[in-house]
């Protein structure tokens, strides 16, 4: 075990994959926002059929390993889309982001629909008695309130993502995990290496929930007076 | 007032401020009103006082359609409401709404709550809203609170609060639902007492209560309802005083 010269010789690899892991997170978690905000609103809607679609690709996504979701994503769709169109290629990168964002929407999705269904109905009932329209009514009262409720649960959706874009290292993206394995494939140094990387993902981590602590914090109910008397 | 409706709504040319007309409301099978006829005059406060389960809250939230009827018809300020044309959104900037449980919005400071629906609204701008608001906290005598939040205040001034936010949209009917049964004995005066005082300034009122004093001194007409019907109605004289119903009669018997 020689950790100095791992932590030289493996760090600017490593760097490199991290950028990548936190590059494939940003971009996923975004889209799965959107995706997952339009199953929520699918899932809450009155129409049978917009619901169904939801709950299927829920239930799909949650009931499937992220392992065989992105094997399926990488090797498997090319395989029939080639099938119509010979020449067509997919490269890990897109495939590592297909896969992370239809993950991430779907349990997006439920805790989206979990923090609106928080949100007592007499708060709906106050802002229509006051004229406003239903889209008014979710955008300005119910929606803000659903949010906070989320923060906790969405955080930590977050930081499962991250973690799982090491799973993505399995379809050949060179993402931090991947990066370890070809280093240690040649310099043998396991324990050292695998140690960095969970400091790395380590560090990442803490820097999110540092974050959402803040966020947690500005969105309490309450005036800075009547927090310091408690 | 009137300019603030839609002009493709029809008036019925009336001189009542509300009329309704057989008014029905089932829950699926649950027959919760059976038939309510009652007109209430501008300025007119009306308590509707009866045993749990008998239609009051349901009939008072069909007035503003968070309760959609099944039958019949709501006419306020002449334009029926329960027609499907009418754009419910305006109608409703005209009734403010009280609730049993306040209903605050609890990410708001209290000013917001009540700047809230007129700035949405574009009723008025961020200043005149302001300025409404606190003109309003003054009245219900909360000035000082105006930068707290919901959970930071008293039952008592939570309502108080949430009254001033029904004014905010300056509506001209004022629904009560129980607004005082959520709230710890020491503090129902407070509430009662802007409640009295909308009264005295000429508000249209109609108030679901509980609080028999209140209704008797503060009510020009009581309404007295029991299984989804009007029992009885009259000047809180002849109800409380002199009830002709026997259902009333046991009512009063046990509330008294």
């Amino acid at each position: 075990m020689d950790f100095g010269r791992v932590l030289r010789d493996a760090t600017p690899l490593l760097l490199e994959g991290l950028k990548l892991t936190i590059g494939v997170s940003i971009i996923a978690i975004a889209i799965g926002i959107v995706i997952g905000l339009f199953m929520c609103l699918m899932k809450m809607s009155k129409n049978g059929i917009l619901r169904a679609i939801a709950a299927v690709y829920i239930w799909i996504i949650r009931g499937t390993p992220m392992l065989v979701q992105a094997f399926i994503v990488f090797f498997g769709f090319p395989q029939v889309i080639q099938l119509l169109s010979p020449s067509f290629r997919l490269d890990a990168f897109t495939a590592g982001i297909i896969t992370l964002s239809l993950n991430a929407g779907a349990y997006l999705a439920e805790i989206f629909r979990g923090g609106i269904m928080a949100v007592p109905r007499g708060q709906e009932e106050a802002a229509r008695s006051l004229g406003l329209s239903k889209s008014k009514t979710m955008i300005k009262v119910v929606l803000p309130q659903a949010f906070k409720v989320s923060i906790p649960s969405l955080v930590n959706q977050f930081i499962i993502s991250i973690k799982d874009t090491s799973i993505l290292s399995c379809i050949g993206l060179a993402e931090l995990v991947n990066k370890a394995k070809t280093y240690v494939g040649s310099s043998y140094q396991f324990f050292s290496t695998y140690i960095l990387v969970a400091a790395f993902y380590l560090v990442i981590i803490s820097l999110l929930m540092i974050l959402s602590n803040y966020v947690e914090k500005r969105f309490k109910y309450e005036t800075k007076k009547t927090r310091h008397n408690e | 007032m009137k300019q603030k409706r839609q002009d493709t709504m029809n008036k019925i040319d009336v001189n009542e401020k509300l009329i309704v007309k057989d008014l029905h409301k089932h829950f699926g099978k649950l027959q919760v009103l059976n038939g309510i006829d009652t007109t209430v005059s501008e300025g007119e406060v009306v308590c509707v006082i009866g045993p749990s389960g008998s239609g009051k809250s349901t009939f008072l939230r069909c007035l503003n359609q968070l309760e959609e009827v099944t039958s019949g018809t709501i006419i306020i300020d002449g334009y029926d409401i329960t027609d499907k044309k009418v754009n419910i959104n305006k109608v409703r900037e005209n009734i403010g709404m009280v609730f049993q449980s306040f209903h605050l919005f609890p990410n708001m400071t209290v000013k917001k709550n009540i700047m809230m629906a007129p700035v949405t609204l574009k009723k008025m701008t961020t200043e005149e809203a302001e300025k409404k608001a606190e003109e309003l906290l003054t009245r219900v005598g909360l000035l000082d609170k105006k930068d707290a939040f919901p959970i930071e205040l008293s039952g008592g001034q939570q309502q108080r609060v949430a009254i001033a936010r029904a004014l905010a949209m300056n509506p001209d009917i004022m629904l009560f639902d129980e607004p005082t049964s959520a709230l710890d004995p020491e503090m129902v005066g407070e509430v009662l007492d802007v409640m009295k005082e909308l009264a005295r300034e000429g508000m249209t009122m109609i108030v679901v209560t509980h609080e028999m004093g209140f209704a008797r001194e503060v009510a020009d007409r009581v309404i007295f309802m029991d299984g989804g019907v009007i029992v009885e109605e009259g000047s809180p004289m002849e109800v409380f005083l002199n009830p002709r119903q026997e259902r009333t009669q046991d009512f009063l018997k046990k509330v008294l």
